[in-house]
């Protein structure tokens, strides 16, 4: 008993320590942002300290700040919306009408996202600049859509799989049009998946940096664009980077932790159950 | 167990009744693929077409067609094979760490514990956090080395500082890069361990199986599909690392830890050769395909579609 009563001890231990070393930079970041300049870069560190607000009201008067943290929200947002738009009714017709070709068709949409950034950087550069799309939000919404699409379309198809054809063929003897069907009945009952599919489109989109860095610079950049304008040595200021860069991952951070369960059905297209 | 025989959903055959569906059904499908196909096909097209000429954008009006000059120049472009051999170095190293330890983890957190899902939920945070912020925190924060935390460790041991970006700049970005995935793998494989048979683990060790033999002969073999996975996804991520990049090194110090996506960005945001870069560009079509194929194939394999 007292064996097994150690190893508890030992596993719990170990448990929680990795979970601390994991997220040390997390929170060393946040404690940061509650000092002063001076406390922030302080040897030895300092773990005790009056806290202050100063980096975060500092932050806002930086009314830049806001301007890139409401053009992440617009883009994560446009883009999902988006790409639910496209991909819903894709997955619909592959998920309960395939064809011969539909398993095709899926892995070749999956072989896009193969297709690496840097390879296309020039065309779409271009593209961007002669059509007026660089540094533009729009521009940016089309991109991350056509990114996430895949892993959209994914995601609907396998959630969609697991919907009882038996309701959806009840519905349709009583004369439902594709629509209704659609609407009425698959929507309702796939809510919570495309809930999961939505959220993991808004990290992926959020977090975005090699399109945001290469196709903005400052109208339409987002939170990946602002912070890192911070990596150029006159920016150095560590407690308001701290309080900048909790800004930008408190909600996604958030979003992860309460979606975290979904995710993982939705990140391996539901391989992995 | 008889009832989830009886219970199994036979799906109709998807024919017959299909003929009233045919037509929406094709126009569902439609502007998905269509926006792929030219996502995929316009910029390639455009690719190959900038990579046959001569076109920097300072002095575009010396551009005329060179034929496969660009791809001679850059192929032979000892630069080139550096950023390859980076790219391979850093795809495998972070591959190998993070299902490495991504697998113990998930066993570690596959046991029951005193707080086990809040430890759970601070372990997979670093997978929600933006690669600028993480690299810029790990560059400036901890990393530093003078005011960094683990200077400030080290030389509170009397070992003196490491300046880890200027003499382990590849290890550092692998430890990055790996904080930042480690979650991943972990949320991933704990999941897959969470489906395992507790019955089967159980016969094993009531056989007199070890410990270490049950992990290899029955948690191994059962995780195998979720580490296909795991690879998978990574991979297409760890082939265009960037943003780390960018924001800690900036390729360097000289060329030692540019991959190839920042030796591409590089020749074509800073030197303006398009045509250099289009060629820089196809080649690492061609060698994400080459690691990717493989990959898909075995991974789309498994995949219940």
């Amino acid at each position: 008993m007292a064996n097994k009563n150690s190893r508890q001890w030992l596993i719990t231990l170990l448990g929680w320590l990795v979970a601390i070393i994991l997220f040390f930079p997390i929170l060393w970041m946040f404690v940061t942002s509650f000092k002063t300049e001076v406390a922030a870069v302080a040897t030895p560190p300092q773990l005790f300290f009056q806290p202050t607000l100063e980096n975060y009201v500092a932050i806002q008067e930086r009314a830049s700040y806001f301007n890139y943290a409401w053009n992440s929200v617009l883009i994560s947002l446009g883009a999902t919306v988006l790409a639910l738009l496209l991909a819903v009714p894709a997955a619909y017709a592959m998920a309960f009408f395939p064809t011969s070709r539909t398993k095709g068709t899926l892995i070749w949409m999956l072989s896009t996202k193969m297709l690496p950034p840097v390879g296309v950087l020039v065309p779409i550069y271009i593209l961007a600049r002669e059509t007026g799309l660089l540094d533009t939000r729009i521009g940016l919404v089309i991109i991350y859509t056509l990114i996430n699409l895949p892993i959209v379309v994914w995601m609907i198809y396998s959630f969609f799989k697991e919907v009882p054809k038996d309701i959806l063929e009840a519905d349709r003897m009583d004369g439902a049009t594709t629509y209704q069907e659609l609407v009425h009945v698959l929507l309702p009952l796939s809510l919570p998946g495309i809930a999961s599919t939505a959220l993991l489109s808004i990290i992926l989109s959020w977090n975005e940096a090699f399109w945001s860095l290469n196709l903005t610079t400052y109208d339409s950049a987002p939170l990946t664009a602002f912070i890192a304008s911070f990596s150029s040595p006159q920016g150095l200021f560590w407690a308001k980077l701290s309080a900048a860069s909790t800004m930008a991952i408190a909600p996604i951070l958030i979003f992860g932790w309460l979606s975290q369960r979904q995710l993982v059905r939705g990140l391996t297209f539901g391989a992995v159950k | 167990m008889t009832s989830s025989v009886a219970t199994t959903q036979h799906s109709p055959p998807p024919s017959k009744k299909r003929s009233r569906k045919q037509i929406p059904t094709l126009a569902l499908v439609a502007p998905s693929v269509i926006v792929l196909l030219l996502w995929m096909i316009v910029p390639l097209v455009m690719a190959i077409w900038f990579s046959l000429q001569r076109y920097n954008l300072l002095i575009p009006e010396n551009r005329e067609f060179v034929g496969l000059g660009n791809f001679v120049f850059i192929l032979t472009d000892p630069a080139l094979w550096t950023s390859i051999g980076i790219t391979l170095i850093l795809v495998a190293s972070v591959l190998l760490i993070t299902i490495g330890l991504g697998t113990l983890l998930a066993v570690l957190y596959n046991q029951d514990f005193f707080g086990r899902g809040i430890a759970r939920v601070l372990a997979i945070s670093p997978f929600f956090v933006m690669p600028t912020v993480s690299a810029l925190i790990w560059k400036n924060m901890l990393m530093h080395p003078v005011n960094g935390l683990f200077a400030q460790i080290t030389r509170g041991l009397g070992l003196g500082a490491i300046d880890w970006f200027a003499d382990l700049p590849l290890l550092s970005i692998i430890i990055i890069v790996s904080w930042e995935w480690l979650p991943f793998a972990l949320l991933i494989l704990l999941t897959a361990i969470q489906s395992l048979d507790t019955d089967q683990l159980e016969a094993a060790r009531m056989d007199g199986a070890r410990p270490l033999a049950l992990f290899r002969f029955v948690v191994l073999p059962h995780l195998s599909r979720a580490i296909a996975v795991v690879a998978m996804i990574e991979t297409i991520f760890f082939l265009t690392i960037f943003a780390e990049i960018f924001v800690t090194t900036g390729g360097g110090p000289g060329l030692a830890t540019t991959n190839l996506a920042y030796y591409i960005y590089l020749k074509a945001l800073l030197e303006f050769d398009v045509g250099g870069a289009s060629a820089g560009g196809l080649i690492a079509v061609v060698l994400a395909n080459l690691v990717a194929i493989f990959l898909v194939r075995s991974v789309a394999r498994n995949l219940d579609t």
